[in-house]
């Protein structure tokens, strides 16, 4: 058999059964990977050695009782530092957390444990996930496994890189306009976001509530299907969880693309991407159609507001959810004379220059005299967004773009133009603004950079997208393992 | 369309406590992004409602039991200052 820490959770999960492989020796495989790679990368910023170990003796243990708790039965994953976790450091990436131990488990890291999951540890992203680079973090960068100059992309980076080279076999991320998408593109793994509602927010440390959603990094769809089936459902901790009855999100993973109607974004396809990332994009559309979709192309005019509407939305929401960090309940503290002057103190020595340029921007928009110009108005232009979504899907099964309008870009190349970093999430923020689901897949490489073609579809439309998810994967072939995986590192 | 920002009052609202040279400089990124986001206002908006939340969602009701709850002793140990099972924070009111 092949190293345990480059199988699929599919290929893994079968060994497990088969009793070829066990979890004690998966993670060792996976914990190995991580001692290998992480002095390049960083892509973690906890490891749970002694939890880790514990929990895959237990998954062992019940699966020679004939305990079988589903197909992430003994998998080693990795958790995005914003979900919180009972005793272990959850930071964030923000020195406003140093140190901080939550104490209780989010819902999706309970469901996680349930499913016979083995958490290894806690993934490094953009301070409160506000970034696209990765590089925002108080810990330090992580680096892109296939090439150690460039960025993973963001938020989720660190758990994007921990897939692509095998420190985990899959990751859970957060996506607010692209968090999980946008890396997974630069990073050659499979990144979704759900449904908004779909999986509980109840212990995902908040940016922008009503944007923010968990989802699966993988090496496979097949394997998002597997985590996503494990994490969603009702959570009577989230007011805005999802009540009805969930389809079955992989029933349509084999059956082609024959017959089904894909639109092309126009908005998105063209002007502001990249040539050879439009190329591959083009010819995997050309794929498609000669694989019986039928594939058009689609105006949706207000998507050129999106970008403008999400930088205001989200920023307004994250002024709200982040005036909780003020130095009394948790976190640092910095001692003064008056209650305001010890929390404004320790928010300005707590917090990074996004996340204080982020609050900044909401607050202001969210100020008396400006709140039309700005916020409310951000507010009928992602009513506009839904409507011409809504049309869209009277007439196409899913909405396709290119994922990042650019391969990876070079560490620090963005760092001090805050626009030019925003533009990254160009083809993403639609889908979070309008709470539909939408998938990033690896599609080819340029110049040794992965490509990701995006796949989006109406709210519950999981079951279309991922079906068109798996053809494309198949049409790529791609091979998703990053250089730093498998060569020897110098 | 320019941005004029009083960002003295905006990090007072935000409860920052940035010095002189960080406001300014925060200042002028925020007119840039702003001049950019502006493009929200180039849209025909005239009688298209707002939408504040991507479900349109009413109340989420559920019984009304005792369940329990965290830990206090747990949740105290994150605290940075804490007197008898409470957080302590400095003086908020003026003895008369």
């Amino acid at each position: 058999m092949n190293d345990p820490a480059d199988l699929t959770i599919g290929a893994a999960g079968a060994a497990l059964r088969g009793g070829e492989l066990t979890a004690s020796e998966l993670l060792e495989a996976v914990l190995k990977r991580a001692s290998m790679t992480e002095a390049h990368l960083h892509s973690y910023l906890t490891i749970d050695r002694e939890g880790a170990v514990e929990a895959a003796a237990a998954a062992d243990s019940a699966l020679r009782k004939g305990d079988d708790l589903g197909p992430l039965h003994g998998i080693p994953i990795a958790l995005k530092d914003n979900m919180v976790t009972r005793g272990i450091e959850t930071t964030c990436s923000s020195k406003i957390l140093a140190g901080y131990k939550p104490p209780y488990d989010a819902t999706v890291v309970e469901r996680m444990r349930q499913g016979g999951a083995v958490v290894v540890g806690k993934t490094n992203l953009d301070e409160f996930a506000m970034g696209s680079s990765t590089e925002n973090s108080a810990y330090g960068p992580t680096r892109n496994p296939w090439n150690t100059d460039r960025v993973p992309g963001g938020s989720s980076g660190g758990s994007t890189a921990a897939v692509a080279v095998g420190s985990a076999l899959a990751a859970l991320g957060s996506d607010t306009g692209g968090s999980i998408r946008q890396p997974a593109s630069l990073c050659g793994v499979v990144g979704m976001k759900p449904t908004y509602g779909l999986v509980s927010r109840y212990g995902l440390i908040a940016f922008a509530s009503s944007l923010d959603q968990i989802g699966p990094m993988t090496r496979t769809v097949s394997d998002a299907v597997d985590v996503l089936g494990v994490m969603a459902g009702h959570d009577p901790k989230d007011a805005t969880s999802y009540r009805g009855d969930l389809p079955d999100f992989g029933s349509g993973l084999d059956g082609g693309v024959e017959g089904l109607r894909i639109g092309v974004a126009s908005e998105l396809s063209g002007e502001g991407i990249d040539t050879p990332v439009v190329d591959a994009f083009r010819r995997t559309c050309d794929a498609l159609a000669e694989a019986g979709a039928k594939v058009t192309e689609l105006s949706l005019p207000s998507f050129e507001a999106a970008l403008s509407a999400y930088y205001l939305i989200a920023p307004a929401e994250c002024s709200a959810n982040l005036a909780r960090f003020d130095g009394v309940r948790y976190g640092l503290r910095k001692e003064a004379e008056t209650v305001e002057d010890m929390m404004a103190a320790t928010r300005a020595e707590g917090f990074g220059p996004e996340v204080i340029r982020r609050i900044l921007l909401g607050t202001y928009a969210l100020s008396a005299g400006y709140y039309d110009a700005f916020y409310g108005q951000a507010q009928k232009v992602r009513t506009l967004i839904l409507e011409d979504f809504a049309r869209a899907y009277s007439e196409v099964d899913v909405v396709v773009s290119p994922t990042s309008p650019t391969t990876a870009f070079e560490v620090g190349a963005r760092t001090d133009d805050p626009l030019s970093m925003y533009l990254s999430d160009l083809c993403t923020i639609p889908s979070n603004l309008a709470g539909h689901p939408a998938v990033s897949v690896p599609i080819g490489l340029d110049e040794g950079l992965p490509i990701g073609f995006q796949v989006m579809a109406p709210a519950l439309g999981e079951q279309v997208m991922f079906q068109v998810a798996a053809a494309v994967e198949r049409m790529a072939a791609f091979d998703a393992r990053a250089p730093l995986a498998t060569s020897e590192i110098s | 369309m320019p941005v004029d920002i009083d960002i003295h009052y905006v990090a007072r609202l935000a409860r920052l406590a940035l010095s002189d040279d960080e406001l300014a400089r925060y200042g002028r990124q925020l007119e840039g992004i702003l001049e950019h986001a502006a493009l929200v206002q180039s849209l025909a908006t005239d009688g298209v409602e707002p939408t504040s939340h991507p479900l349109s969602m009413t109340n989420a009701f559920r019984p009304d039991e005792i369940t329990p709850s965290l830990d206090r002793d747990e949740v105290l140990s994150q605290a940075p200052e804490t007197q008898d099972g409470y957080f302590r924070v400095p003086r908020i009111l003026e003895e008369s």
